[in-house]
């Protein structure tokens, strides 16, 4: 049995491992190099940018509920110039592979954070967030309609030579169409499920529990509805995809991969157990030796519909 | 550097029917701590509750041998996971994340005042204790809504904290809130006396005492207690608005996890903290 070797091809990036950090969940990196270090993992999506700097939402900003959470940060940020001034040398000193989380409220903005992320050093691959709920403006109007996603897509391909991969939303009727927009648009890849939008009131003053009404539903309780978003993307693109929606364990890592996906991020999860990351990698590796698999790629897209509806049994 | 400890509860002293004082086994986590640091702790329950919740590291705790084995927290019942913490028993586990956050300072000063409002009392244990160590003659202005919501007191005097009590029933100490005794002392104070005053407790108690301390000209330090998610500045829930020191007119969302949650009482929009409870 040879060893196990976790690392995967995304597209033309060479992953380390398939285990990637969330965007929104582990500020810029640099706040966890006391916890964890950076270059273990498959890469790590920073905090999603703007142009310039952005305040966010006034506080509450997130609230706890069934085996999840709801944010609404709306996005506070440095802004790109800082970040490639400030952060991104400290993320090259770790030897972090960094995927650039990118937000705009014009397609114009996009395209232009993707040529100052092309110039920078240390950039692996852009992010496009079109799917923040808790925008106004920007964002989701764009990953909620074909033709924005195409839109988007299509400027920065136009823009950058780096791999860009769109970050889909959940909250529409039909994800895989979406999938199929950004892969004719010229994307290398796609990740997703961004947070569902929902909402929390307190019952005591009927008041939201958010200050911004609204916000995004991560955490456990989303996961197999991403699963499913993830299974169906599989069948209708064949770019790589980057699945995420609740993972908190090596198993919920495996069940993403089978369902499809070539690589995953984790979220919500960090902020419960910053020092999960080696424990995910070793539970993987493991679930690969048990079924006696020496490579990652091996098992994803595995999903067996032959005899679906008896695993239930089982457990 | 934070580290995350699985802690064993070595005792769960109630102290009335809402608060509690958890003593944990974390000699990892208590011998590296300073006063107003915090821990972001966590039964382990699946998926829910899912997300830490912070606490101030209450007592530092000491062995036989007077070696730190471990440190305790204080413990107010408000919801779920307050709840469940109440019921813990010796031998059960508490994971631990810390220390984390920034201390409070100890500039050299000749007297320090410390105004806590209910759980509010929790991160000045600690603080006494190296005030004391330090030699500053220190007062401890502690409120609460009735007698039964007082406790440590007898702990604070033997340190040689001297203790100003109030409640609002008049039931024990003084009849009224914490800053009534905090605002004669403040106007009898000699100017000359270099004071450092500290505060934790309700926003609004937090508000005034910042008030009343920067109508006296004194510096001041408070505890602030938001909404934290991760505690390592990873998600950005608990942002404070903080005025820029240089220019006065301008002000930044700063995480308190990070840059907290003691900051100065002056630094603070305290009208944008009041919105946010």
């Amino acid at each position: 049995m040879p060893p196990i070797n976790l690392e995967v091809a995304f597209g033309s990036l060479q992953l380390k491992n398939p285990i990637v950090a969330a965007s929104g969940c582990i500020g810029y990196g640099v706040e966890y190099t006391d916890i964890v270090n950076l270059s273990t993992l498959g890469a790590v999506a920073v905090k999603g940018l703007f142009l310039e700097e952005r305040e966010g939402h006034a506080p509450p900003r997130i609230v706890e509920t069934p085996s999840g959470m709801l944010n609404a940060i709306g996005l506070q940020g440095i802004g790109v110039r800082r970040f490639v001034n400030e952060k991104l040398p400290q993320l090259r000193e770790c030897n972090a592979v960094v995927i650039v989380n990118i937000c705009g409220t014009t397609v114009d903005e996009y395209a232009e954070l993707a040529r100052i992320l092309s110039d920078a050093e240390g950039v692996a691959a852009l992010e496009l967030n079109i799917s923040c709920p808790n925008l106004k403006e920007g964002g989701i109007t764009f990953g909620c309609s074909l033709e924005g996603t195409h839109a988007v897509v299509d400027a920065v391909r136009h823009a950058t030579s780096l791999p860009i991969i769109p970050k889909l939303t959940p909250n529409v009727t039909d994800v895989a169409a979406f999938a199929k927009a950004a892969e004719e648009a010229g994307a290398d890849a796609v990740s997703l499920v961004n947070t569902f939008l929902a909402m929390a009131i307190d019952i005591e003053t009927r008041r939201p529990r958010l200050s911004n009404v609204v916000g995004g539903l991560s955490g456990p309780a989303i996961r197999p509805i991403a699963i499913r978003m993830v299974h169906q993307c599989r069948q209708a693109v064949t770019i790589p995809i980057m699945g995420m929606g609740g993972i908190r364990t090596a198993d919920d890592v495996v069940e993403f991969l089978i369902a499809g996906a070539d690589a995953v991020q984790v979220g919500t999860a960090n902020f419960v157990d910053p020092f999960l990351w080696p424990k995910l990698l070793q539970g993987l590796t493991v679930y690969l030796e048990r079924h006696g698999h020496a490579k990652v790629s091996d098992i994803v897209g595995t999903v067996d519909l032959s005899t679906p509806g008896i695993s239930w049994i089982s457990s | 550097m934070p580290v995350d400890i699985d802690a064993v509860v070595l005792s769960n002293d109630r102290l009335s029917k809402v608060y509690n004082v958890i003593k944990l086994s974390a000699p990892e986590i208590a011998a590296i701590s300073h006063p107003g640091q915090f821990v972001m702790v966590r039964q382990d329950c699946e998926t829910a509750p899912l997300l830490r919740r912070p606490f101030s590291i209450f007592e530092i705790l000491r062995d036989n041998q007077q070696q730190v084995s471990g440190f305790s927290l204080l413990n107010k019942r408000v919801g779920t996971v307050t709840d469940a913490l109440f019921l813990l028993a010796s031998g059960d586990r508490l994971q631990c994340l810390g220390p984390l956050g920034q201390p409070f300072s100890t500039p050299p000063s000749s007297a320090a005042w410390m105004v806590a409002g209910g759980v509010g009392l929790a991160p000045f244990a600690t603080l006494a204790e190296d005030l004391r160590q330090k030699g500053v003659p220190t007062t401890l202005f502690y409120g609460g809504r009735s007698a039964e919501d007082l406790f440590y007191v007898e702990w604070f005097e033997r340190l040689g904290i001297r203790v100003l009590l109030t409640t609002e029933d008049g039931t024990r100490g003084e009849l009224g809130l914490v800053t009534l005794p905090l605002k004669r002392e403040l106007t009898t104070l000699p100017p000359t006396t270099e004071l450092m005053i500290y505060a934790c407790g309700p926003t609004v108690m937090m508000h005034t005492v910042a008030a009343l301390a920067q109508a006296h000209n004194r510096p001041i330090e408070v505890s602030l207690e938001p909404v934290m998610g991760c505690g390592l500045g990873g998600c950005y829930s608990c942002v404070v608005r903080v005025r820029d020191e240089r220019d006065k007119n301008s002000s930044q969302l700063l995480r308190s996890c990070l840059h907290g949650p003691v900051f100065a009482g002056d630094q603070l929009v305290w009208d944008d903290l009041a919105r946010a409870v």
